[in-house]
């Protein structure tokens, strides 16, 4: 069953036409995910790599009933393409693309209160299902179908913790990248939830970076109502406080965002910490 | 690890792959929100001294202020600030002030060199406040912040009076509606005629920071001057990197003698480079496994000496220039390449790796960790390059290896 991608999938990819649109959706079609068109205003009514291109969000959700939408749009109008999939209704918009301005995205989520699509991103890597599908840049062969969900911050250390598991032999479900910019749609509590109701996620692996408090948060739920073994790993162990936003940025969130934080309210919270990202895959194996 | 971490607060505001803000001076924070209507103390900026006297002169008044600008705070106590009562005095102060090393606690030892001063008109401050106006992040939107207390360093404040500062979120489709400005101004104990003015500073502080993709407007202190008037008497302002696209104007106001120069050269080839005290130099893809890259070698008794992220899409020619950055260095006594191939494939890595090596004679160990699409490949072209790479097939691997190196031990603090 997994969670947000399967077999279901049908996928639209806005800013197909586009250098990494065209390559990511290749990628994705060939790992078995079904690519049924893409947006890119002002080429609506063409077909490009055998797709056909739609000028608007809405068009191509009418046309082809596409239900998850993968945004490869450069940073000036990623968060309108973000808007329209949420207008068009699309229940599942992953967002790709890095460098969004802050205000761009704040826009973005003031229009999306309320509305019922749920964001993955940006900047982010992006989601793959093992075996099934993937709407994102998480490289197929690396994943192995499994049972062990992965919730991750960072891009890179996703494959990592990909690997590793797929090396000792446990495999995954389903890899969400959610991103590390300072606003992110869905947010490790959204993914643990997921998980927490998926019948064939035995586990989950969640990797975190120091800044902000969302892994402080994620302790809070975990311990709370979250049933399933998780293996944590903090990355910025070595690194000082996460000061981004300078000294008031600390003030509102209530903590200075270090790993040393987040490691002890995850250890607190019954999380198997791991010190050593070479240990997620190993830890995982030990505990179940 | 003290070293380590003296190296980073000498840049507070940039922690490892964080989108970057861009720093600018207070006089031209000031005349940004000048702009937007937020009153400011009339002064001008000058780097040759000579003008100061003509520019007390047309301030006018019994006494100025010369305050240094370098991208730091904590001037006052380092000297950086200075009460003139003379325009003659006004110039003695410019003159001790520019080309000055300044020294501050968030400068580190080396201090910066102080370019250019600002001098002001001095005022009649009746009290100090403090405010702000940044994002945040659970909210999904900008709070301000504002305290009776202002003048002092807010953190502390925050941590022994929590109760003394104040919090409220601004609503993006409405901006600061006046009564969230009253409320806060009487909450500070302003008086009504204060606290209609507080109405305009805000809402000129909200349309700054909007218009400008502010990650950060801090005014501290806003002052009350005796004749009732508010006024932000100091200013800083950091800016949203990855707005200035659409801010040509803004993006001019960088000052790279205020950088590092390595990190500034990286900056050019879009790499994320920090500078560290260690002798390990890292070369990685993405930034949480830069971190986590640089987690493994401290866990393995050594200490890297830079954070690198070549980004999720690199080339050759990226890694040439990233090598070079790298070695520039003169610490590095061993580099650890760990790359998580995705889009960036192990053999277009290899071949910029071997490229550079040959190019630029490194003359250090490298140990190499690569794995993911084209992995084989890869190897084969390191395996057959006639070059001395040791490779590693496991993070932790890499990391004994490059610690063993480098020759580092945990005798280094």
């Amino acid at each position: 069953m997994a969670v947000l991608l399967d077999r279901h999938t049908r996928l639209v990819v806005q800013g197909l036409t586009g250098r990494e649109g065209t390559f990511h959706a290749k990628q994705a079609a060939a790992y078995g995910t079904t690519v049924v068109g893409g947006v890119t205003p002002g080429k609506g009514g063409t077909t490009h790599e055998g797709w056909p291109i739609f000028n608007s969000v809405h068009d191509a959700i009418r046309e082809t009933g596409a239900n998850v939408s993968v945004i490869f749009v450069p940073p000036p109008f990623a968060a309108d393409a973000i808007m329209e999939a949420t207008d068009a209704g699309v229940p599942l918009v992953v967002c790709i693309t890095e460098g969004i301005p802050v205000v761009d995205m704040m826009r973005a989520f003031t229009f999306m209160e309320g509305k019922k699509t749920r964001l993955v991103g940006p900047n982010c890597p992006g989601v793959i299902t093992a075996g099934q599908a993937k709407a994102g840049i998480i490289p197929g062969h690396i994943c192995k179908e499994g049972r062990i969900g992965i919730v991750s911050k960072s891009g890179t250390l996703t494959y990592e913790a990909i690997h590793q598991l797929t090396r000792v032999g446990m495999g995954q479900t389903t890899c969400i990248g959610i991103g590390g910019d300072p606003l992110i749609g869905t947010s490790f509590i959204d993914a643990l939830t997921l998980f927490g109701g998926d019948p064939d996620t035995d586990a989950v692996i969640m990797i975190g970076e120091i800044g902000g408090t969302a892994e402080q948060d994620a302790a809070v739920f975990i311990k709370r109502e979250f049933r399933k073994p998780v293996v944590g790993f903090i990355a910025g162990q070595t690194a000082p406080p996460g000061r981004r936003m300078g000294h008031a940025g600390a003030i509102i969130a209530g903590g200075q965002g270090t790993a040393a934080e987040k490691m002890d309210a995850l250890t607190k919270a019954g999380v198997h910490v791991v010190k050593s990202p070479a240990d997620m895959g190993s830890k995982m194996r030990e505990i179940l | 690890m003290g070293g380590f971490c003296e190296m980073l607060n000498r840049n507070p505001i940039q922690p490892f792959g964080a989108p970057h803000v861009l720093k600018i001076h207070e006089y031209q924070a000031k005349s940004i929100l000048a702009r937007f209507g937020v009153p400011v103390p009339r002064g001008e900026v000058t780097s040759n001294s000579l003008d100061a006297a003509a520019i007390a002169q047309r301030l006018g008044g019994s006494v100025v202020v010369v305050k240094a600008q370098i991208h730091a705070g904590g001037r006052g106590k380092g000297g950086g600030v200075k009460l003139a009562k003379s325009p003659d005095e006004a110039e003695r102060l410019a003159k001790q002030m520019i080309g000055m090393t300044l020294i501050t606690h968030q400068t580190g030892r080396e201090g910066r060199i102080v370019g250019r001063v600002l001098i002001e008109e001095g005022l009649q401050i009746e009290r100090e406040l403090y405010l702000s106006m940044l994002l945040d992040r659970a909210a999904g939107r900008p709070v301000i912040i504002a305290s009776a207390a202002g003048g002092m360093d807010i953190e502390e404040v925050a941590a022994t009076h929590p109760e003394k500062i104040l919090r409220e979120h601004v609503d993006p489709a409405t901006g600061v509606i006046p009564f969230q400005a009253r409320k806060l101004a009487f909450a500070m104990g302003l008086e009504s005629g204060p606290a209609g003015k507080m109405v305009k500073v805000l809402d000129a502080i909200y349309k700054a920071f909007i218009e400008t993709d502010a990650s950060m407007i801090e005014i501290n202190p806003l002052i009350l001057t005796k004749s009732g008037d508010l006024l932000a008497l100091d200013a800083k302002v950091t800016l949203d990197d990855n707005a200035l696209y659409r801010h040509p104007d803004l993006r001019e106001l960088r000052d790279l003698s205020e950088e590092d120069p390595l990190e500034v050269e990286a900056s050019k080839f879009s790499l994320n480079y920090i500078r560290l005290d260690g002798n390990i130099g890292c070369m990685v893809n993405g930034a949480g496994l830069a971190m986590a890259t640089m987690d493994i070698i401290k866990l393995a008794g050594g200490e890297p000496a830079n954070f690198l992220d070549v980004g999720g899409g690199a080339n050759a020619e990226q890694i040439k220039n990233a090598f070079r950055i790298l070695m520039a260095d003169k610490n590095v006594k061993a580099v650890l390449i760990n790359i998580f191939g995705g889009i960036l494939r192990c053999d277009v890595l290899a071949q910029g790796v071997i490229a550079a090596v040959k190019d630029l004679g490194v003359p250090v160990p490298i140990v190499i960790r690569m794995e993911g699409t084209n992995v084989q490949e890869g190897k084969r072209m390191l395996r057959e390059s006639g070059l001395n790479f040791t490779t590693a097939d496991s993070m932790g691997e890499a990391a004994d290896k490059v610690v063993a190196l480098a020759g580092a031990t945990a005798a280094r603090v």
